[in-house]
């Protein structure tokens, strides 16, 4: 009995989770945009390998042969430090990626305990804890992170810590309004009703069925927090030289426009179509994973 | 509806404390040495300690808070190191230009996202639809500043048409100030070519600005005039046999637009914060060159104050919008 209710279970879960990768494949653009993340994650992982001047990436320059035009040796050029610019920007894939995904995961799981406590709590605490992340929310992110970061100095860290501390309100109102929601839903009140505590309802039973929006809009976030990164790194406060981020390469690289405009254009065009990827794949998410969207 | 207005003019008053006390903690509590900060990385053993009485950093935070909100109250934002002037004098100074480059690009979002946005529901599942969908997602994944730098390499650099950065020429002066903004001051002054002038420099930074606001309006538009059109109220106007271009305009366009209004109150707030990078690239003498520059000489006071300054304008828009709002949706005013 319980063999036949699990298989049907299973198998009910595979048709349900096949229908959705069909819904996937049918949409052209999310598929452009799996294939663009799958090639910016192909190169988070071996940008720094398969560069082809290794020790430009560690710093090391050649004067010899600054700000050559793009050629065969150097498809991107070469950079005020005699530097190639593909290597900088691919070693510069994984620095970016690294950097948003720590944003957007420290962001959500600050979001998901503070939506949580307040949705699944009610009364005050939810009453002080979105008071406090509507607060925050009236600042934009941008300038908020810029205010951390400017307080607490450059670095890597510094500046993942900066973004993620203005990123988390938006998901704190989300999952506190997928809360409410489940709350009321007969699975919880049966749950209850069998003598499960409260933390084990809340993470036994009601997060693992909000996880969708929460990764749709992870996906979503995926692209703004890479850009995020590369704003501050523009304006300079991100990541230092000699790592190689694509924000800071661009704000180096304005002032040798227009004459050597390659060295600004390639790292531009890099994290333009890396944000472009994410953002249609996440749009794709959107249409599968949560049907009130679905246009 | 003016009782309206007041509660919403009271509501913001917690906001407002609320921010300044998350300003004071980011200026006072988070950086490790706040004293070195704000005597900048030069000064002295006895300059600081100067600077720390100055501060009243010995005494207990809530009376240094307090002082702080004190001196808030009074229009001190304290004082800049790298122009030796007090920061607000500063952001009264710089504030107009920015306010001018978002309002324009806020306009140049509107005008032209609307009704792109409205065609592209109309030809829903043509290809103006297919292209109008990728080429937003695009624009909302382009970089400002890079799109800011691309548009200076063509038609600055290249093509010589437009100049590369700045507000107005050095040589010439600006016309005489009036609201600070420079095309309505030269209107106002009856000047066209200042006007011209001040035109032809607002146009890279505007565009530069208004690409991702533009496409959000028109993806927000073309989703709310979707659901409109599948009212039964429209479905009546087409059985009645009116013509399509009348239900467009005379019964969708409104009820779209009212949806649509909420998502430029809260684009306003980003058009704000994206005005740093914008004005960095396009040299834009406002707040937000002003907080980059003084970020790069380590100068800490006017970047919490521009942070300060731009969330309360964004929360002073989302009361406007609030309003306005509920002058055209009358349901509105009395929840």
């Amino acid at each position: 009995m319980t063999d036949v209710s699990q298989d049907s279970r299973r198998s009910a879960r595979a048709e349900a989770s096949r229908r959705a990768f069909y819904r996937f494949r049918q949409s052209r653009l999310s598929m452009v945009g799996a294939t663009m993340v799958a090639v910016v994650l192909f190169f988070t992982l071996f940008g720094n390998l398969l560069a082809p001047y290794p020790e430009h990436v560690r710093g090391g320059l050649n004067t010899a042969e600054r700000f050559q035009a793009p050629s065969l040796a150097h498809p991107f050029g070469t950079n005020e430090l005699g530097q190639d610019v593909l290597s900088l920007v691919m070693a510069g894939t994984p620095v970016s990626v690294a950097a948003g995904f720590a944003v957007v995961l420290i962001g959500t799981v600050l979001g998901v305990v503070v939506g949580a406590l307040a949705g699944f709590n009610g009364g005050w605490i939810d009453d002080v804890l979105m008071r406090f992340s509507d607060l925050m929310l009236t600042i934009p992110s941008l300038i908020l992170a810029m205010a951390v970061a400017a307080a607490l100095g450059p670095g890597f860290v510094n500046m993942i810590i900066a973004i993620a501390l203005s990123w988390w309100p938006g998901y704190a109102r989300l999952v506190r309004g997928e809360v409410l929601q489940a709350r009321e839903e007969v699975y919880v009140a049966a749950a209850r009703a069998i003598g499960a505590s409260p933390a084990r309802v809340l993470f036994r039973h009601i997060l693992p069925n909000i996880v969708s929006p929460i990764i749709v809009k992870m996906s979503l976030d995926m692209g703004f927090a890479i850009l995020t990164v590369a704003a501050l790194g523009f304006i300079g406060i991100g990541v230092r030289p000699p790592t190689p981020e694509w924000g800071t390469l661009l704000s180096i690289a304005r002032n040798y426009m227009p004459d050597f405009w390659w060295t600004a254009v390639f790292p531009g065009l890099a994290m333009f179509l890396a944000v472009f990827g994410f953002n249609l794949l996440g749009d794709g998410l959107r249409d599968v994973l949560d049907p009130r969207a679905r246009r | 509806m003016l009782r309206f207005i007041l509660r919403r003019i009271l509501l913001i008053l917690p906001v407002l404390i609320g921010m300044t006390i998350i300003m004071f903690v980011i200026a006072r509590v988070l950086p490790g040495d706040p004293v070195g900060l704000a005597a900048g990385p030069n000064a002295t053993r006895a300059e600081i300690e100067a600077l720390a009485r100055e501060f009243g950093l010995d005494q207990p935070l809530w009376v240094q808070y307090w002082t702080y909100l004190s001196g808030l109250v009074q229009g001190d934002f304290g004082t800049s190191l790298f122009s030796r002037r007090p920061v607000a004098t500063d952001l009264a100074a710089y504030l107009p230009a920015t306010l001018e480059l978002v309002f324009s690009a806020l306009l140049l979002a509107i005008v032209v996202g609307i009704p792109a946005g409205l065609m592209a529901a109309v030809w829903r599942n043509k290809w103006p639809d297919y292209l109008s969908n990728i080429l937003s997602v695009a624009a909302i994944s382009m970089p400002r500043f890079f799109l800011g730098l691309l548009l200076q390499l063509c038609f600055a650099m290249w093509l010589m048409w437009l100049p590369l950065g700045g507000r107005f020429p050095i040589i010439f002066d600006p016309p005489p100030g009036v609201t600070g903004f420079y095309t309505i001051d030269s209107i106002l002054a009856g000047d066209w070519e200042s006007f011209w002038t001040a035109m032809r420099y607002l146009a890279l930074p505007a565009i530069a600005m208004s690409l991702s606001p533009l496409a959000t309006i028109l993806r927000m538009m073309r989703a709310s005039t979707i659901e409109v059109m599948h009212q039964d109220y429209v479905t009546t106007a087409r059985a009645l046999g009116l013509s399509p271009r009348l239900i467009v305009f005379k019964y969708v366009l409104r009820n779209a637009i009212s949806a649509s209004l909420t998502v430029i109150g809260l684009y306003f707030g980003w058009l704000l914060g994206g005005t740093v990078l914008v004005e960095t690239v396009f040299d834009w003498p406002g707040i937000g060159l002003y907080a980059t520059s003084a970020i790069v000489s380590q100068d800490f006071m006017p970047v919490v104050s521009v942070a300060l300054v731009i969330g309360v304008l964004f929360v002073t828009a989302n009361i406007v919008i609030d309003v306005l709002y509920g002058l055209i949706n009358p349901k509105v005013r009395y929840q």
